[in-house]
């Protein structure tokens, strides 16, 4: 298997965590993992995105430059991730903030209200978890165990609780399927 | 075999000198290898070893000639526009033969450039930056495992023949993160024994002096020549490549670092596409693996240099093949990047011979 991931968004919404974690799971389950931060010259509400590859093989290039999955949080991010998404490939959209339609017909697309579920649950800041369990149960690529498992060995500080919520809105984020 | 933990890969670099027996750093910071001096200023410091940052990179690198003088194992690092900055003390250590050890995290130049991952420091790190005819010993890693590992390999040849080394990665590979696993033990700093050319306490011996210079009438030459010899051995024992797929090639590219794994991506496009396409990595710089080349040029006819650059590496690729085959290039410079798709269509072109041999494919 291969899955070569994007994740976009506004500085703050927890676009690199999601990357680490879901490259930390991958190793969890023994796969081959890369992640590579954009690094411009960013800043607080400018838009951040990462790159993800969970492999079976070893990871050859780890900038995605077509992704198999591009998961974008915000408006800028459709716009300029969804002309990336391999033919064929699945794009997952935050419907909470982006109210442009995707146009490709090429490609598969999932609609997750991302910061509507965090907000049911409580806490805003989870939304990247919800956007990562819809990835995880759409693609396979890694499992919502392994993504749970990843989480206090990326985050060493986070209480029980937190973990729990996390965990409480990768599930959620998991009930969203493909048409 | 140990768990392999995901790390960064410019604080897989600090920690692998650090196993190495690095027991000072110094540096000036710059984007993409701030993690380096950041996380060296914390871990340092728990091992028993010093941390300084300089007031600017030619402190830096001349703060580092000093310790390395002393015979300890010691690092400074920086990103392109400051490795430039500490060619003039890179030239003197290189020619008072220290081990001195110098990362260097490349991004796009010339001048300011930008703070993406690029490769345009291969000339400098190859040839010389600075003044003098001089070698550095020179390894390009192409991920995080070998940022964490290639350390230990820099510090053995620096002491082994005393000379300069360093490990030129980019960006890419500094900001990245990918598991790791620590494959050499960790070196026990009272174990080394001191060189016997170290500045330290006199008491008891000879003097001891180090020295770039020598204004004898042909002592330079003297001295010089003496190290070339030192250069011979590196060339004969110490060159180290990958090869990917070579049994059936008919087209070899050529990549180190990020390139590298951008060529790996791209070979495996082209192999589904029924090319039978190869992949050398050159691991150190220099030494250049040339013989390996000049044997490879036996069979093959067809190279492409891929590089993010304008083209440098593929001088030495032309050097080693000398006319026995065609040398190709597909390059970009600016620390724009290069995808796999771009360098498939390449390997096509060059198939179908429509690639312009040397072109620079835009």
């Amino acid at each position: 298997m291969y899955q070569g991931i994007r994740i976009s968004g506004f500085g703050g919404q927890g676009v690199i965590s999601a990357g680490v974690l879901l490259a930390q799971a991958g190793l969890e389950e023994k796969k081959e993992v890369s992640f590579f931060p954009a690094y411009g010259a960013e800043m607080r509400g400018g838009t951040a995105n990462c790159s993800v590859v969970v492999s079976s093989e070893e990871v050859a290039a780890p900038i995605v430059s077509e992704p198999d999955t591009a998961i974008v949080l915000n408006e800028p991010s459709l716009a300029k991730f969804e002309p990336m998404v391999r033919p064929g490939g699945l794009l997952i959209v935050n419907t909470s903030l982006i109210n442009s339609k995707p146009t490709r017909k090429d490609i598969k697309v999932l609609n997750v209200p991302c910061n509507e579920i965090a907000a049911e649950l409580g806490n805003g800041k989870v939304m990247n978890m919800v956007a990562l369990g819809a990835f995880a149960a759409a693609t396979g690529a890694v499992s919502i165990e392994a993504i749970a498992k990843a989480l206090p060995k990326v985050y060493k500080k986070l209480k029980p609780e937190v973990i729990e919520l996390n965990v409480q809105a990768l599930k959620k984020g998991a009930g969203f399927k493909l048409n | 075999m140990a768990e392999k933990k995901l790390w960064k890969g410019n604080e897989a670099l600090a920690e692998g000198a650090i196993r190495a027996g690095c027991r000072f750093f110094a540096g000036y910071p710059i984007t993409p290898q701030n993690e380096v001096p950041e996380y060296m200023s914390w871990r340092l410091p728990q091992v028993g070893g010093a941390f300084l940052q300089s007031e600017s990179e030619v402190a830096a690198i001349n703060t580092v000639y000093g310790a390395g003088a002393t015979g300890v194992r010691c690092m400074t690092s920086s990103s392109s526009p400051g490795i430039s900055l500490k060619q003039e003390g890179i030239s003197y250590a290189a020619g008072a033969d220290l081990p001195i050890f110098i990362g260097n995290v490349m991004r796009g130049g010339p001048g300011l450039g930008n703070i993406a991952g690029g490769q345009g420091d291969y000339w400098q790190a190859t040839r010389g930056g600075g003044h003098g005819d001089y070698r550095c010993f020179v390894m390009a890693p192409n991920c995080v495992n070998e940022m964490a590992n290639f350390p230990h390999k820099c510090y053995e040849v620096s002491f082994k023949y005393r000379i300069p080394s360093m490990v030129l990665a980019d960006g890419i590979i500094g900001q990245m993160m990918e598991p790791v696993e620590f494959k050499y033990p960790e070196v026990d700093v009272k174990t080394l024994k001191e060189p016997e050319w170290a500045l330290g306490k006199c008491e008891g011996r000879n003097k001891r002096i180090v020295k770039s210079y020598d204004l004898k009438e042909g002592g330079v030459e003297i001295m010089v020549n003496e190290r070339v010899k030192r250069y011979d051995q590196i060339e004969a024992n110490e060159v180290m490549y990958e090869e990917k797929q070579l049994e059936d090639a008919d087209i070899v590219m050529v990549a180190y670092g990020t390139s590298s794994r951008i060529a790996a991506a791209a070979m495996k496009i082209a192999r589904e596409k029924g090319l039978k396409v190869g992949l050398f990595r050159p691991i150190t710089l220099w030494p250049f693996p040339k013989v390996r080349l000049t044997e490879l040029a036996k069979r093959v006819k067809k190279f492409v240099a891929v590089e993010m650059s304008l083209g440098q590496m593929v001088e030495d690729v032309q050097l080693a093949i000398n006319g026995r085959a065609d040398v190709y290039l597909h390059a970009k410079p600016g620390a724009s990047i290069i995808t796999a798709e771009e360098v498939a269509k390449t390997l096509e072109s060059i198939s179908k011979k429509e690639a312009k041999e040397y072109a620079a494919v835009k």
